[in-house]
C-alpha cells in the first residue's frame, strides 16, 4: 500500500511516519504551512523546517500554504492530499493524531471523500509511553514551543530525554498538563530519527518568549552525516 | 483470559495500532488477554478463553466481509462476546442479518432503547462506519443513533454488538463486558 504521511516535523507525525514505514510503503510527506500568524505562531513553530527534514529522510514533500481560517484550512488540506493522490498514487494517508476526535473526524472525512485509507497509528496511546518510545527509538527531539503555565523559556530548545519526561510527568500531576503536549501545551521539532539518513544541526536560532508562551525559532539549519 | 480478535485486512497491519491496541489498553488493567488475527483464529483459542472481543477496523477496510463464514462459531458460542463496528457487523451477518449503507463519522448521540448490562442511558459516542445492520429476529435493539441501530444483543446469549467505538470514548462499556455474566 502506498501511503502519504501528514507531516509537521514534530515528534508525533515523525513517530507515525516511522510506524507507517515499518508496515507499508511511504511515498511522500504532506505538510500545511499556515499564513495565519496566530496559527503559525501557536501551532506550528518551525514548520518551514519540514523541507529540510524531508530531504534528511529522503522523501518528497508536498507543502501547501493556507490562510489559516478554520474551514478553508480543511479545504487546503484536502487539496494537498488530492495532489498527493494524483502525483504519488497514494492509497492512503497517515496522521499522528493521538486523542483529538475533532481532528480525526475531519481527516477521516477528507480521506473518505477522496476514496483513501486513513491510518492513525498513535491513536489513544498513553502519552508518557509515547515519549518513552521516542527516547528509546533514538529520536533527537527538542521543545520548540511552550504555551502553558508553568512552562517558561528555560524549556525551549531542551532535548526530550528520560530526565525531561520525568519533569513533564510531574507537571501533569501538579498542573494537569498533557505530558506529550496533546493539549497544545508544548510543540516539538525532530532533528534526528531512525529513518533520517542525515541528522539536522541547528546553526542559528532565537528564543522568543513572554512569560509562559514562547518559541524556539530555527533561523538556519543544515544536514550533517550521521 | 480475554480473546481479542483483530478484524483488519491483514495480520500485523497498520490498523492494529488504531483499532486493537486501544482495546488492549482497557483490558490489560484487569485481565490476561490473547490477541489473534481473524485469519489465524483456532477452535483452541475460542475454547480456551472466557470472553471475546471482536475489534473494528479502518473505514475503507471491508476485507472481513469476504470472510464472514470464518465466524460461524459465534452461533454456537456460549461465552460473552462484544463485537465493535466490523465485529458487530459480523455478529449480525452470521445470525442472518443483512448490511446496508450508512456512513457516520465523528461524535453522535446514542439513544438508549433498552436497558442492558453495558450502558443504561443516552450518551455520545465516536462513529467510524459505512454500513449498518438490517437485523434478523435473533436480536434486541439496545440503542440507535439518528441514522441506524447502534447496539444489539442476542435474545438468548450474552452476545453484544456496538457500531460505535467504545475504545475511543465510553471505555467503561468494554470494562462492563469483562464482568457481564453468561446467559
Amino acid at each position: 500500500m502506498r501511503l502519504g504521511v501528514l507531516f509537521s516535523g514534530g515528534k508525533d507525525s515523525t513517530l507515525a511516519l516511522l510506524k507507517a514505514m515499518e508496515k507499508e510503503e511511504v511515498v511522500c510527506l504532506i505538510s500545511i504551512v499556515s499564513k495565519n500568524m496566530e496559527s503559525y505562531m501557536f501551532h506550528t513553530p518551525n514548520i518551514s523546517l519540514t523541507k529540510l527534514q524531508a530531504t534528511a529522510i529522503g522523501l518528497p514533500l508536498i507543502q501547501k500554504s493556507t490562510e489559516g481560517r478554520r474551514e478553508e484550512e480543511l479545504e487546503d488540506l484536502e487539496a494537498a492530499i488530492k495532489e498527493a493522490k494524483g502525483r504519488f498514487k497514494i492509497d492512503g494517508v497517515v496522521t499522528g493524531a493521538i486523542e483529538s476526535v475533532y481532528q480525526a473526524e475531519r481527516i477521516q472525512r477528507i480521506c473518505h471523500n477522496l476514496d483513501l485509507w486513513c491510518f492513525n497509528p498513535l491513536w489513544k496511546r498513553n502519552q508518557q509511553e509515547l515519549l518513552e518510545e521516542i527516547v528509546k527509538s533514538n529520536f533527537e527531539v527538542i521543545i520548540s514551543g511552550i504555551f502553558a503555565y508553568p512552562l517558561d523559556k528555560s524549556w525551549l530548545g531542551k532535548e526530550i530525554d528520560e530526565e525531561l519526561i520525568v519533569k513533564l510527568v510531574e507537571l501533569e500531576k501538579q498542573y494537569g498538563l498533557s505530558p506529550s503536549g496533546e493539549g497544545g501545551e508544548i510543540e516539538t521539532t525532530v532533528l534526528d530519527a531512525p529513518m533520517f539518513r542525515k541528522r539536522i544541526e541547528v546553526v542559528d536560532f532565537e528564543v522568543r518568549a513572554e512569560e509562559n508562551v514562547g518559541l524556539f525559532v530555527i533561523n538556519k539549519a543544515r544536514l550533517m552525516k550521521k | 483470559m480475554i480473546l481479542v480478535v483483530d478484524m483488519s485486512f491483514k495480520k500485523d497491519s497498520l490498523a492494529f495500532y488504531e483499532f486493537v491496541l486501544p482495546i488492549l489498553s482497557v483490558i490489560r488493567k484487569s485481565q490476561p488477554f490473547l490477541v489473534k488475527h481473524r485469519s489465524e483464529l483456532s477452535s483452541k483459542d475460542i475454547d480456551g478463553c472466557e470472553r471475546i472481543v471482536l475489534s473494528g477496523t479502518a473505514l475503507k477496510d471491508n476485507d472481513f466481509l469476504g470472510h464472514v463464514e470464518d465466524f460461524g462459531w459465534i452461533t454456537t458460542c456460549d461465552k460473552p462476546v462484544l463485537g465493535i463496528c466490523a465485529g458487530m457487523e459480523v455478529i449480525g451477518l452470521v445470525f442472518g442479518s443483512s448490511l446496508q449503507g450508512c456512513l457516520e463519522i465523528g461524535m453522535k448521540e446514542i439513544r438508549l432503547i433498552k436497558k442492558n448490562a453495558l450502558f443504561s442511558s443516552t450518551f455520545k459516542a465516536y462513529e467510524l462506519h459505512s454500513h449498518s445492520l438490517q437485523l434478523s429476529e435473533e436480536f434486541d435493539v439496545l440503542a440507535k443513533s439518528e441514522n441506524c441501530v447502534q447496539a444489539i444483543k442476542h435474545k438468548e446469549k450474552s452476545i453484544y454488538g456496538v457500531l460505535f467505538h467504545p475504545e475511543v470514548r465510553n471505555r467503561e462499556i468494554i470494562e462492563r463486558l469483562l464482568v457481564v455474566s453468561d446467559e
